[in-house]
């Protein structure tokens, strides 16, 4: 596409794409240099400190709701990418079958349908479960989170499934290797920057999701991100800033790491 | 050798579409689906029919038919004598607030994501990838911080507010948290990325050529842009503000932060039936408008794409 610059030019196009970048970053941007702010205000640059990052870390609250964060995301997206896997090797490299349709439509179906919607409905289906069976544990979220982490966790691992090469399973196959034989040595090795990629993206959607959280969470079960949500509607200090940035660098590490596996051909 | 690595291949899809294979589809979905069924798709069918039954009176709900819940969505009752009966106008307005501000968010993203495509598009390939990095990762950063982000920069003491004092343009800070605008700046923020992909891989499949063509029959710039670019990234642009309003649409969290209480989207009047409210049935109603609201738009969006289609192979 960009053989000949001339050809490709729009004037002013790239004033507004370069002010877009910089309109995209600087918030994200103020939001870590006050992080490492001396003063408790945001308005002024008093030096720098990394006081409240110490202040962050000695809270309690604080690493209570960050361990819980990580223990549901590492759990619900390992469920959701074991899920997912099964179900890309149910939907790839086959023929049309039978109600393809529909499961297509009920792994994409968290996509869809607005956050505030699903919260909104489990919450009532969770309520009526907690009445019959007391049980007010981290299941719900567990179960919400992997069920939202599910699609997310399928798109890179069909992907990956699609662009495979049989050749190398055929190969296993006319050297007399079982269907699990052949699974185990040729498909899953293969398969695998797919399975970590989904991994990685459901533990950031995990991370990330709010909502669903705030709506199922029952008292006690405060993750980071309801946590956050609820120190926001009054006025921060830049301890906000120091644990907005910690969580800032933990998604982007993730991301990161996605963007590499997924970039890997197979 | 080709030959015969071709004739295993169709052997081994051959065995592939047996119906054996079909039931063990089945069988490797099934984990999966049951989860989606029991904690994402199941429920909804729980809220419709709660949207049809009375309200308990802490909330829940009590097991009788009523379209009370319905009826509320766009009506209201006078307090002394619930037959008079008007329409529900703080309803009316949020729903108004809502449509009016993800299509004005839609419109931003339109306007400053094409450029930005477009510069990606035209970059290098090997810095053409950086760039496209950046504007995944916020993309991917959690929505709340990049909120909270943009209301440390909009604030009364925030970072627009404090430059213009220092700098003597204003005397006082210019109120812009808690507003319908502070809303839109804050939507247009976190959901421009949405609308910069699509456009881009609509771009990046361009063929060049048509340019060329185009500027060697004379063509201004402008003519290029208006005849032949934007028709061919067309699809970029509709899958794009699909992306950005639904999103929009059923956004919670940006207007609870920025718009507080006054001004309210459809999520927060959803969440506020669920709290302070305390009616079910009206929550679950609102709910499904929203829904009907995201399916509309996606019909639309399929039916769009479908017309689009149908003139390149007829």
């Amino acid at each position: 596409m960009a053989r000949d610059f001339s050809i490709n030019r729009l004037p002013g196009f790239a004033s507004v794409a370069i002010l877009t970048f910089f309109l995209l970053y600087l918030p994200i941007f103020t939001l870590v240099v006050f992080s490492f702010n001396e003063a408790a205000s945001m308005s002024r640059w008093e030096g720098f400190s990394l006081k409240w990052y110490e202040a962050a870390f000695q809270n309690r609250q604080v690493r209570d709701v960050s361990i819980r964060s990580l223990w549901l995301a590492a759990t619900a997206a390992s469920f959701a990418t074991i899920l997912a896997t099964l179900a890309a090797l149910g939907t790839t490299r086959t023929s049309k079958f039978k109600g393809q349709t529909m499961i297509y439509a009920l792994i994409n179906q968290p996509l869809m349908v607005p956050e505030i919607v699903t919260g909104v409905a489990l919450l009532i289906f969770f309520a009526a479960i907690k009445v019959q069976t007391g049980y007010t544990g981290m299941g719900y979220l567990v179960a919400a989170h992997t069920a939202f982490c599910i699609p997310f966790a399928y798109l890179p691992i069909r992907a990956r499934l699609e662009t495979m090469d049989n050749t190398l399973e055929i190969a296993a196959a006319d050297l007399y290797a079982g269907p699990i034989k052949t699974f185990v040595h040729i498909t899953l090795p293969l398969l695998l920057p797919g399975i970590f990629a989904g991994l990685m993206l459901g533990f950031v959607i995990s991370l990330d999701a709010v909502v669903i959280t705030e709506f199922v969470k029952s008292a006690g079960q405060d993750t980071l991100p309801t946590y956050m949500l609820g120190q926001l509607r009054r006025v921060v200090t830049p301890e906000m800033n120091a644990i907005a940035t910690l969580f800032l660098l933990l998604s982007v590490l993730a991301v990161t790491i996605f963007f590499v596996l997924s970039r890997k051909r197979a | 050798m080709d030959d015969m690595a071709g004739n295993k291949t169709e052997q081994a899809t051959e065995i592939k579409e047996t119906p054996k294979r079909h039931l063990w589809n089945w069988i490797l979905c099934a984990p999966a689906l049951t989860v989606l069924v029991f904690a994402a798709s199941g429920p909804l069918l729980i809220v419709l029919v709660y949207s049809f039954l009375a309200p308990g009176s802490f909330g829940g709900i009590t097991w009788s038919f009523s379209l009370e819940g319905w009826f509320r969505v766009f009506f209201s009752r006078d307090i002394f004598d619930p037959e008079i009966v008007s329409l529900n106008t703080a309803h009316l307005t949020i729903f108004w607030r809502s449509i009016s501000l993800s299509l004005q968010t839609t419109i931003i993203c339109a306007i400053l994501g094409f450029p930005t495509a477009w510069f990606i598009a035209t970059r290098p390939q090997h810095t053409r990838n950086i760039w496209l990095f950046l504007i995944t990762i916020p993309f991917w950063t959690n929505l709340l911080i990049r909120t909270f982000a943009i209301q440390e920069v909009i604030r009364n003491q925030g970072l627009i507010n404090t430059t213009l004092i220092r700098f003597g343009f204003i005397d006082t800070p210019i109120q812009m948290m808690y507003t319908d605008f502070a809303i839109f700046l804050g939507m247009a923020y976190v959901f421009l990325p949405l609308m910069v992909l699509p456009l881009y891989a609509a771009m990046d499949k361009l063929d060049i050529r048509y340019l060329e063509a185009g500027y060697d029959l004379y063509a201004s710039r402008w003519q290029v842009l208006r005849h032949i670019i934007l028709p061919l990234v067309k699809p970029g642009f509709i899958a794009g503000s699909i992306l950005v309003f639904i999103p929009s649409i059923g956004a919670y969290v940006t207007p609870r932060l920025l718009g507080g209480g006054r001004s309210m989207m459809l999520g927060n009047l959803i969440e506020l039936q669920f709290g302070q409210g305390r009616n079910w049935p009206l929550g679950s109603a609102l709910a499904l408008t929203m829904l009907v609201l995201v399916v509309g738009a996606l019909v639309l969006y399929i039916r769009t794409v479908n017309r689009e289609e149908e003139p390149r192979h007829g």
